[in-house]
């Protein structure tokens, strides 16, 4: 007979985790769409009444989000400039009823490559924050994700929170979403840019793109040739081939694989300009 | 820690509260719709893609279907029930009502629920809110425009008191739609009866073998029996055209399509829901299949139907005069192929039902377009007469044409039978998707020539349907489009000719337009490009070629009267010269990149059947109370046929509507009013209903004695004579149903066979429109904003205003939709998020100007609307991207890498 555990502590959540292969369920967003023909037949976590689970601090390292803190709750936070390319992803994020239930740390977990959370939070630097009887520990954004739906989640493990490293206030962002129509929809592509203009000119720069490669990934040539340079370049820069060498698209419903790496190189311009003149 | 699966919650729910235990796993919604009876939740794809499901959770609206019904523990949850006494939800229903907001209802109470949420936050919401507040909620009927007007409290506008004929008034029906209250093909089943799950084909061409059945159930507790093809006592076949029907209930040794049914699983709820997928006996060996027509007409091909050489299963032919030698002669030709992919319906309410034996007789509560037709079937699948056939429709939570064909009844007929006890069914998303019809998708050829001047010279239209496994209505599409394809123009040289062919898809049927939005596609893009080539102003090209009364169709038939192209291409002269005006404006000062284009199509569409009789009947009667009752079976699929027919007898009666009570459908109480396809309803049933009305007048002033003036009143146990109480009722006699008066009346409208050459009457009337589309294309994402929609349409007489505008509105998004984003590619856009259908943010504001060119043979002039409404949509979207960015788009979906694509070809070239 399978258990559906609800967990008010951290402690409690572990056991269950130690004990046996409970399925993690915060928003259910993902968690029954996979699910549509049959019912639901394992032992379920709960992790939405955890103590702390649901709440976003400002910590003297930066900003620690709760795995089961919704994307409305990241919409209405008072976060700093920083934060705006999260926000504008979180609102475009299916629709406010899947927005009001579904998580951050949820879209992580999940590991679609089209998780329009995942390249905003490669773009700040967010690390995940895992807890199991043998402690916490924490990894990179980029190291959690290691393949399609696949995560370094250990059996035993929960993620408790994502960690988002403090930034200056002159730190902007911009989040650019690819789609086939206004809602619910599944992006085509999408890029986060993280930028820090200073004199008129870029002294940081991240830029991130999803959907584009099985796991989002960062453009690192492009941040390296702009960085240093006056944004009034951006104006007439362009986005070529070798900028976006990392990415892998697929020829999918959504677009074609050669259209995915045309309409990246265009969101990927937008978000920049958009970015750096926020 | 404690496990919570046995646990009880405790919620409050609608102001009470609640404690249940829900089973593992269960979703928010199947404990609000099962265990606490709260069927107002409506499930339409339980994956988060419609919203259908949309409650307040802590007054935030969230889907149902997404929440584990453990999370509602401690917290509040309001549906529609019990918000609608709110102040707030009184009013916002009103104004629903009054913008004619809610058409079949299904997604009604999610829209109510979120429009609460969101007023609740923003008493005066902008555009933008109400579209960010309701995006997650599809809605199928309305193209949401109304919605947004309803929500935003601008002002409606209704007639009154007058409410008969030409009055815009509210839905007759409207009030169950706002409270939560009709019930659809899910809704009514008993609680906790048996439950059904079909077993479907996993590829599309495939053998199989059934194993040990007994044994899977005897295995198996709580799973009653399983039904097959040897449970069938009548024909295992069934088609909704006889001398096509071809189409097994359950598939026996092969299947031909992926999802068709091989069996059928009855058991208790439970133990159906706790299923696994390899559970049942059967072994799949699949074989080669053909998914196009080129596959399907190949060497070596399997064939589907041996009857059907090279899988091709009918076609048709229109000519007239000489098209091959006229386009020789022609000063100017164009050539141009043109193709579209499958189209599904995706009403938000997914097939269900549920069935009953009662007294020896099946009784079937499910949805449906057409009661009659499922009755005519289900006698021949069970092997019974039609009387021991009930059929009782629900509510039809979108219908498009898909609703024509049987689903799930006989399957819910043969489990009663085999159980003798209720049965249930209702399809998943998926399950819909796979197994039900779908627009067929085309690749039509065709040539036009004309000369200097402008005058069509020779037409010729030649288009392959990919008609699925089965011929559900292909035969009817083959018929229609070589009828169609001239579009609304005179043309004396033409040929169209078509074929309908089979494929390992679902059968492709009846979808809105019977393919005549496909051949608009391609005929009305190719006018654009001729008047280019002639150098001529598209409109002005159109107006010129235009049909017109005592003019030959292509089928040779003429109309006297009542042909309103001209008037509804005339209706448009002003916007389209403002907008190619504004158009350029923009497109000069926005440097570039987003591209503004403005389009123009028309169209036309014949009501009713193609050359063969499809009469309606109606029927009423007056009881000793003084009550008038409406017997009134014509399917209300969201198009408002209670509506119009209710107000078209009014005034036949001499009534108002609001004096009408309304019984049925019921095949028990209603006479046949046909099916509701065709466009046919207003027309055809509404005729009948003028007939009946004027009939039961008639009655009434004989028996009074006085004159065709007199003004009648009914009610409280007399019929009054101008203002004067004149008969008592409660003494005189009545018939077997309780009437003094009464009256039942058919109209067949007057057609004509056609000939092999496709001429003769194939219709007794046409309606005809026009629409203006603005676009604005991103031209380095290729992706295409339609910002402006004005459709001219001409009906004849506009029964209700209101309504109209609805099924304008609601045909303009599925065009939208069909030219934009919507493609069915089996086995890989089975769900309503790879399969896009437009949200509230993608439809523009649409203008509708009606134009009322009275019928001589529709009621007081009327004539049908429904499928003409997105006959020239898509086009006319092409052709504004055309004059947007210079590329002239032949295959549908422009989705945007389709168009990058074009954009950046056109740019190589030049």
């Amino acid at each position: 007979m399978a258990r559906y555990f609800v967990a008010h502590t951290l402690e409690e959540a572990l056991d269950v985790r130690t004990q046996g292969a409970a399925e993690i369920v915060a928003g259910g967003s993902d968690y029954f769409p996979a699910k549509s023909h049959n019912k639901p037949q394992g032992d379920i976590l709960d992790v939405t009444r955890i103590a702390g689970f649901s709440d976003i601090n400002e910590t003297n390292e930066g900003w620690r989000i709760g795995a089961a803190v919704s994307f409305s709750a990241l919409i209405t936070a008072p976060f700093p400039p920083a934060f705006d390319g999260l926000k504008q992803a979180a609102r475009q994020i299916g629709s406010v009823q899947i927005q009001n239930v579904a998580t951050l740390v949820g879209n992580i977990c999940n590991a679609s490559p089209a998780a329009d959370s995942v390249p905003v939070l490669l773009s700040m630097g967010a690390e995940i924050e895992i807890m199991s009887r043998n402690g916490p520990r924490q990894m990179p954004l980029g190291d959690f994700i290691t393949g399609v739906r696949k995560t370094a989640l250990m059996p035993g493990e929960i993620v408790t929170a994502v960690l988002i490293p403090k930034m200056p206030e002159s730190v902007q962002s911009a989040f650019e979403k690819l789609g086939s129509r206004a809602y619910l929809v599944i992006s085509i592509a999408m890029v986060a840019v993280l930028v820090e203009v200073a004199e008129g000119r870029i002294s940081m720069l991240r830029v991130a793109v999803g959907a584009c490669s099985p796991i989002a990934v960062r453009l690192v040539e492009l941040e390296g040739e702009l960085i240093g340079k006056p944004i009034a370049d951006l104006d007439r820069f362009s986005v070529t081939a070798a900028h976006l060498a990392a990415l892998s698209p697929m020829d999918d419903l959504r677009g074609s694989a050669n259209y995915r790496l045309e309409a990246v190189a265009e969101i990927t311009l937008r978000a920049l300009r958009r970015a750096a003149h926020a | 820690m404690p496990d919570a699966s046995s646990a009880k919650i405790s919620f409050i729910m609608n102001a009470q509260a609640v404690q249940i235990a829900p089973a593992h796993g269960a979703r928010l919604s199947e404990v609000l719709r099962e265990d606490l009876g709260a069927r107002e939740v409506k499930i339409g794809c339980n994956a988060g893609d419609c919203g259908a499901c949309t409650v307040l959770v802590d007054g935030a609206p969230v889907c149902a279907c997404l929440m584990p019904a453990m999370q509602a523990d401690g917290r509040t949850v309001e549906t529609i029930t019990g918000l609608k006494a709110t102040e707030l939800a009184v009013d916002i229903a009103a104004r629903f009502a009054d913008h004619g907001a809610a058409q079949c209802g299904i997604c009604t109470p999610a829209m109510l629920t979120s429009a609460v949420a969101l007023l609740r936050v923003h008493p005066h919401p902008s555009e933008d809110q109400v579209k960010d507040a309701l995006g997650g909620i599809l809605c199928r009927c309305t193209g949401y425009r109304k919605i947004i007007d309803a929500v935003m409290g601008r002002a409606a506008v209704l007639d009154g008191p007058k409410d008969t004929v030409g009055a815009a008034i509210r839905h007759v029906d409207a009030a169950p739609k706002l409270d939560g209250s009709l019930r659809f093909g899910d809704d009514v089943a008993p609680v906790g009866c048996l439950e059904m799950a079909v077993v479907r084909a996993p590829f599309a061409h495939a053998r199989f073998s059934l194993g040990d059945i007994a044994g899977f159930v005897a295995q198996h507790a709580g799973i009653k029996a399983v039904i097959t093809a040897d449970d069938i006592e009548g024909e295992n076949r069934f088609g909704v055209i006889p001398d096509f029907a071809d189409q097994p209930v359950f598939a026996v040794d092969k299947t031909r399509f992926r999802g068709e049914a091989v069996a059928a699983i009855i058991g208790t709820p439970r133990a159906v829901s706790e299923l696994l997928k390899d559970d049942f006996p059967v072994t799949w060996q699949e074989l080669p299949s053909v998914q196009n027509v080129p596959e399907a007409m190949g060497f070596g091909a399997p064939q589907l139907h041996l009857s059907r050489k090279n899988n091709v299963m009918c076609g048709g032919n229109v000519t007239c005069g000489d098209p091959d030698g006229t386009l020789e002669k022609a000063d100017v030709t164009v050539t141009g192929r043109f193709e579209t992919g499958f189209v599904e319906h995706a009403y938000i309410e997914p097939e269900a039902g549920f069935a009953q034996v009662v007294n020896g007789r099946i009784e079937i509560h499910a949805c449906t377009q057409a009661p009659v037709m499922d009755q005519e079937a289900l006698a021949t699948i069970l092997g019974r007469p039609m009387a021991g056939i009930r059929i009782v429709p629900t509510a039809v939570g979108g219908g498009f044409g898909a609703k024509l064909d049987l689903s799930v009844q006989p399957f819910l007929a043969l489990g009663a039978i085999k159980t003798g006890q209720p049965v249930r069914l209702c399809y998943s998303r998926v399950e819909s998707m796979q197994s039900t019809t779908k627009r067929h998708p085309a690749d039509m050829r065709l040539t036009i020539g004309a000369n200097r001047d402008g005058t069509l010279q020779g037409f010729v239209f030649d288009g392959d349907f990919n008609t699925g496994a089965y011929a559900s209505w292909g035969p009817t599409v083959a018929n229609r489009v070589p009828v169609h394809a001239s579009g609304p123009y005179r043309i004396a040289d033409y040929r169209a000719t078509s074929r309908a062919v089979h494929t390992h898809n679902p059968p492709s049927g009846a979808f809105r337009g019977f393919g005549v939005p496909q051949a608009a596609i391609a005929q009305e893009s190719l006018f654009d490009e001729l008047a280019e080539k002639l150098g001529m102003d598209a409109l002005d090209f159109r107006i010129l070629n235009a049909l017109d009364d005592n003019v030959q169709t292509v089928c040779g038939q003429v109309f006297e009267q009542g042909i309103g192209i001209k008037a509804c291409l005339q209706a448009l002269r002003d916007v389209w010269k403002y907008e190619q005006n504004a158009v350029q404006k923009v497109n000069n000062a926005g440097g570039g990149q987003m591209r503004r284009g403005v389009g123009l199509a028309a169209g036309w569409y014949g009501c009713g059947n193609t050359s063969l009789p499809n009469p309606s009947t109606i029927k009423a009667g007056i009881t000793r109370a003084g009550d008038i009752v409406l017997h009134q079976g014509a399917m209300d699929i969201g198009q408002g046929a209670n509506t119009v027919i209710s107000q078209i007898f009014a005034k036949a009666l001499g009534v108002p509507v609001a004096a009408i009570t309304r019984v049925g459908p019921d095949t028990d109480v209603t006479p046949d009013a046909g099916k509701t396809s065709a466009s046919r309803q207003t027309f055809v049933s509404g005729n009948a209903a003028k007939l009946c009305g004027e009939a039961l007048r008639a009655k009434v002033l004989r028996k009074l004695n006085v004159g065709d003036q007199t003004v009648l009143e009914f009610g409280t146990g007399g019929i009054a004579v101008d203002g004067d109480f004149r008969l008592k009722l409660e003494s005189l006699p009545t018939d077997g149903d309780g009437y003094v008066f009464t009256a039942i009346e058919s109209y067949d409208p007057p057609t004509k066979p056609l000939d092999e050459n496709g001429q003769g009457v194939p219709y007794a009337q046409f309606g005809y429109c026009a629409q203006l589309a603005v676009v604005e294309v991103d031209s380095t994402l290729g992706t295409t904003k339609v910002v402006r929609i004005v459709a001219a349409h001409d009906v004849g007489q506009a029964i209700n205003p209101l309504l109209v505008e609805g099924q304008i509105h609601g045909g303009v998004a599925q065009g939208l939709g069909m030219a934009l984003m919507e493609e069915y590619i089996p086995g890989r856009s089975e769900n309503l998020h790879d399969y896009l259908i437009p949200t509230i943010g993608d439809v523009p504001p649409i203008e509708c100007i009606i134009i009322e060119d009275k019928d001589a043979h529709g009621p007081y002039g009327a004539k049908g609307l429904g499928e003409h409404v997105l006959v020239p949509t898509a086009p006319a979207i092409l052709n504004a991207i055309k004059r947007a960015c210079g590329v002239r788009m032949t295959s549908v979906p422009v989705t945007p890498s389709k168009l990058l694509h074009a954009i950046n070809a056109l740019k190589g070239e030049s």
